[in-house]
């Protein structure tokens, strides 16, 4: 697939939207997230649903339109996954980490660039947990020609 | 109205702040993942970043699979444009920088898990909660109320507990 010039630039300018966007929501420090999980201020609804709302909008628009993406000659689709017990297996363990924190990747790299550097901290650590999940997964998916595993 | 009153109170209670900053900024969010997809097709999410960057420097088994090579380079640009969203954020609006005062174990602590559920999960609030749900994926909506419940209740917990921030 033939890439545009622009097809970077056009990625950066659309992360510095959805930064601005983590910026302006609060949603880059901690603190705010822990209030609404807390009941303290329930304004963070508005942000993923609001976010939802526009985004799905645009996404059925592509649909609609039948087109291809200028920059990529892509079709226009939609993000589904496959459901399987790793995905509830996966949202509990973020779960209990985002309710600790109050951080989510994306607030976390926003709030790098609002000059939060102890965020730093929490990175380091996402980082860390996204390697040890790839480790147990490669060695999970060597074949075991022996026996078959009773899950 | 008395009834005027007490919805008025609920609200403020409710909402501390407002709504404004908060649905304004959502929009913010949909248009930049709306920005990418009609230009290129993409649906990006934050977490996977956390995985495909990995795939510069290790070559463990699951770091070899095309899905994380193949789009490296394009999500090491979403995110430090996500980075600079937050210091335009932080220069025109915010007038400085701002450090959280949450302590330092639970940053890491709630990080690494973080990390572990958001991929073993196959994706977080963006890629599940906006990008998900924008798609009405079925899946994404049984991990979005997965996370929000279990989140609400370890916030909780840790405040019960005396743990501030």
């Amino acid at each position: 697939m033939s890439r545009h010039p622009l097809f970077l630039p056009t990625v950066f300018v659309g992360g510095m939207i959805f930064g601005l966007g983590l910026g302006a929501s609060h949603m880059a420090r901690p603190e705010v997230v822990l209030d609404f999980l807390q009941f303290q201020d329930l304004g963070l609804v508005f942000v993923m649903g609001g976010a939802a709302v526009v985004s799905g909008l645009i996404f059925a628009f592509g649909q609609w339109s039948d087109g291809r993406a200028p920059l990529s000659g892509r079709s226009f689709g939609r993000r589904i996954r496959s459901f399987d017990r790793n995905v509830v297996a996966g949202g509990t363990l973020f779960g209990v980490g985002w309710g600790l924190s109050g951080i989510c990747p994306g607030a976390a790299y926003a709030s790098l660039g609002t000059g939060n550097y102890p965020i730093l901290i929490a990175i380091t650590g996402m980082f860390a947990g996204a390697y040890l999940q790839a480790h147990w997964r490669s060695n999970a998916e060597q074949p075991e020609p022996t026996h078959t595993s009773a899950d | 109205m008395v009834l005027d009153a007490v919805l008025q109170e609920t609200l403020t209670g409710l909402f501390p702040h407002g709504i404004t900053r908060y649905l304004l900024g959502g929009v913010l969010i949909g248009l930049g993942v709306g920005f990418i997809y009609l230009a290129t097709g993409l649906i990006p999410g934050a977490s996977t970043f956390l995985e495909s960057t990995w795939t510069y420097v290790s070559g463990l088994e699951r770091f070899r699979d095309p899905s994380l090579v193949g789009t490296r380079d394009w999500r090491v640009v979403f995110t430090l444009g996500i980075v600079a969203g937050g210091a335009v954020y932080a220069v025109v609006f915010q007038g400085g920088i701002w450090t959280t005062s949450v302590q330092w174990w639970r940053l890491l602590a709630g990080g690494v898990l973080v990390g572990i559920g958001t991929r073993l999960g196959k994706g977080c609030t963006s890629g599940h909660g906006v990008c998900g749900l924008g798609s009405a994926s079925a899946t994404s909506l049984v991990n979005v109320v997965t996370f929000l419940a279990i989140a609400i209740g370890t916030a909780q917990l840790v405040n019960a507990l005396g743990v501030t921030p």
